[in-house]
């Protein structure tokens, strides 16, 4: 494989401001395909930011201003033809806090697929397939599979967050971005999505945000350090908490701040 | 004065805990009578009109309630036989309700969706003033414009031979009924937790497709609300539909028939009508009939939204 295939996402020179205030400053990254990256630093740092981007969320916000160049699975999302809904199809994103929608948890799932087909062209057959494999991908279908068309905000945090990564799975997407997954998890919640985190590697290409410097050294295989915008350090997990080469680094991962 | 000899001996605390539990207790008890009068409003209110035309039933006022619940008929100044039948009025009511809410739920709804979802800042700042100001207009200048501007247009633009109608007394008590709308559907689009726009557009939906699939589903109970309090205002709205439907006792065929509403009967009749009269108790009688269609109203709403509420939590 070449180098340009291993390659998931590639920044060139982003910057970022909210208004006056510079949240990204030149970054420059590249993002293996098929690993779990993890992003840390402390807050504020541009983090959450950064993984913003890559679905283009950030724009929902009328203030932000955006330059450079950032190239997913070699695509340039900032061009012209660049489908805002078929960006987000191939992106898929977990939130901090699990955001099922107020419908049935098999609405959840078929939610995706409905947005992105033409109305009437989802048979009831494959609406139900997709429901299962998708449930039995997290780890959940035993748990609800009596109860699918209960609301979906009923359901344990756990589950709840085991369902936002579900919905995005019939879309087939390409990337997964996790803003913290699980600072809303209590340990075993934590283990749970950890675990089926690492069983969807390979996969996928995982980038996934997190405050929990013990869950980024588990998880991930690569790990990026940002400090007020920039990116401090970028190498595999091992290497960084190892034998960061920059003092910053090794002072957050020794925990002297952050 | 005694607290100052007693400081640090414990007393001190139990006379504050005195003084404080007996302004504690006042103020449960205000705030219980603040909660309870509006059930004995409610009930003095129904006791005062009930008792205003229970004694139809019983006195020798040749009132034949069979008469007034199925007749169509109703001239009550009619010196030898004068006839009550509600029919027709109830008819009005209804029909000039039904318009105004056919017009009103989807402009409004319409507008509370643009006004949270799809404008910012000064517009949508500008655009909430102006639709509180349209609130805060007298319902009898909005009886002016619809016998002065609605009615020519009526009259000039449909060949209709008589402008006040129930087409202008629709329009006019849409009108209204859209403030209402559209500021009790924007609370409701409001507080939908902004993380569920977030998973929406993060799964590629449209702003229109969030609307619709998340949104909607999300703020049922308060969009609900909100179409009920538009259709109690129709249904109770008295001087602008006296003024816009033209006054004329009829079943109507055709929206540009004149009616006489439930409202504009008691409103227009009651200064007229002999203290204590047949008339005087029919026309309390009619404000019985309003009071239950209200009642039903409020109920079937709160029906339905415990209805979804009892789903959801199955």
């Amino acid at each position: 494989m070449t180098e340009v295939a291993q390659i998931s996402i590639s920044t060139r020179g982003l910057n970022l401001w909210y208004g006056d205030f510079q949240a990204l400053k030149d970054v420059s990254v590249n993002i293996p395909r098929g690993k779990i990256t993890s992003l840390i630093g402390p807050s504020g740092c541009g983090k959450t930011t950064l993984l913003r981007c890559f679905n283009r969320i950030n724009e929902r916000y009328g203030n932000v201003t955006t330059t450079g160049e950032i190239t997913i699975l070699g695509k340039n999302i900032y061009d012209e033809d660049v489908s805002l809904a078929e960006l987000r199809k191939t992106v898929g994103m977990v939130f901090q806090r699990p955001n099922p929608l107020p419908i049935s948890i098999y609405e959840n799932i078929v939610f995706g697929q409905r947005v992105h087909s033409r109305r009437g062209t989802i048979t009831r057959a494959a609406a139900d397939a997709m429901v299962q494999s998708a449930l039995e991908e997290v780890q959940l279908w035993k748990d609800v599979k009596d109860r699918l068309k209960k609301k979906a905000t009923f359901l344990t945090l756990e589950q709840q967050q085991k369902l936002c990564i579900a919905r995005l799975l019939p879309l087939k997407p390409r990337v997964i971005l996790m803003d913290e997954p699980c600072s809303a998890l209590d340990a075993e919640g934590t283990e749970a999505i950890e675990t089926l985190i690492e069983g969807l590697r390979e996969k996928y290409t995982i980038l996934i945000v997190t405050h929990n410097m013990a869950q980024a050294r588990r998880a991930s295989e690569e790990c990026i350090y940002m400090l007020l915008g920039e990116i401090i350090e970028h190498g595999p997990t091992t290497e960084i908490f190892l034998s960061p080469k920059n003092k910053q680094t090794e002072m957050y991962i020794e925990g002297r701040y952050g | 004065m005694a607290t100052a000899e007693v400081v640090e001996t414990g007393v001190t605390v139990e006379r504050d805990t005195g003084s404080f539990r007996l302004g504690e207790w006042l103020i449960v008890a205000l705030i219980h009578v603040c909660g309870i009068s509006a059930i004995l409003f409610v009930l003095a209110i129904f006791a005062f009109v009930f008792g205003e035309a229970a004694p139809l039933f019983w006195g020798d006022y040749g009132f034949s309630f069979a008469e007034f619940a199925t007749s169509t008929h109703w001239s009550p100044a009619h010196p030898t036989s004068p006839h009550y039948g509600i029919v027709a009025l109830f008819v009005g009511t209804l029909a000039v309700s039904v318009l105004s809410m056919a017009l009103a739920v989807p402009l409004g709804l319409g507008a509370a969706v643009y006004v949270s979802e799809f404008c910012e800042g000064k517009r949508k700042e500008t655009l909430k003033i102006v639709i509180e100001l349209l609130a805060a207009i007298p319902s009898v200048v909005w009886g002016f414009i619809g016998v002065m501007v609605m009615s020519p247009i009526i009259i000039h633009g449909l060949g209709a031979s008589i402008g006040t109608n129930i087409l202008n007394g629709g329009v006019i008590l849409a009108l209204m009924s859209v403030p209402v709308i559209v500021s009790v559907g924007e609370d409701a689009l409001k507080a939908v937790p902004d993380s569920f726009r977030e998973a929406g557009l993060a799964l590629g939906a449209s702003r229109w497709e969030i609307v619709y699939r998340v949104l909607f589903p999300a703020a049922k109970n308060g969009l609900l609300a909100a179409v009920l309090l538009g259709v109690g205002r129709a249904i109770g709205e008295t001087m602008a539909v006296l003024m816009a439907t033209g006054h004329a006792v009829q079943i109507p065929t055709s929206v540009l028939d004149p009616v006489q509403t439930l409202t504009a009967t008691i409103a227009a009749e009651m200064g007229e009508a002999e203290q204590h009269g047949t008339q005087f108790r029919v026309l309390f009688l009619i404000g019985v009939v309003l009071f239950a269609v209200a009642f039903v109203v409020n109920l079937t709403a709160d029906i339905i939204v415990k209805g979804i509420r009892g789903k959801q939590n199955d």
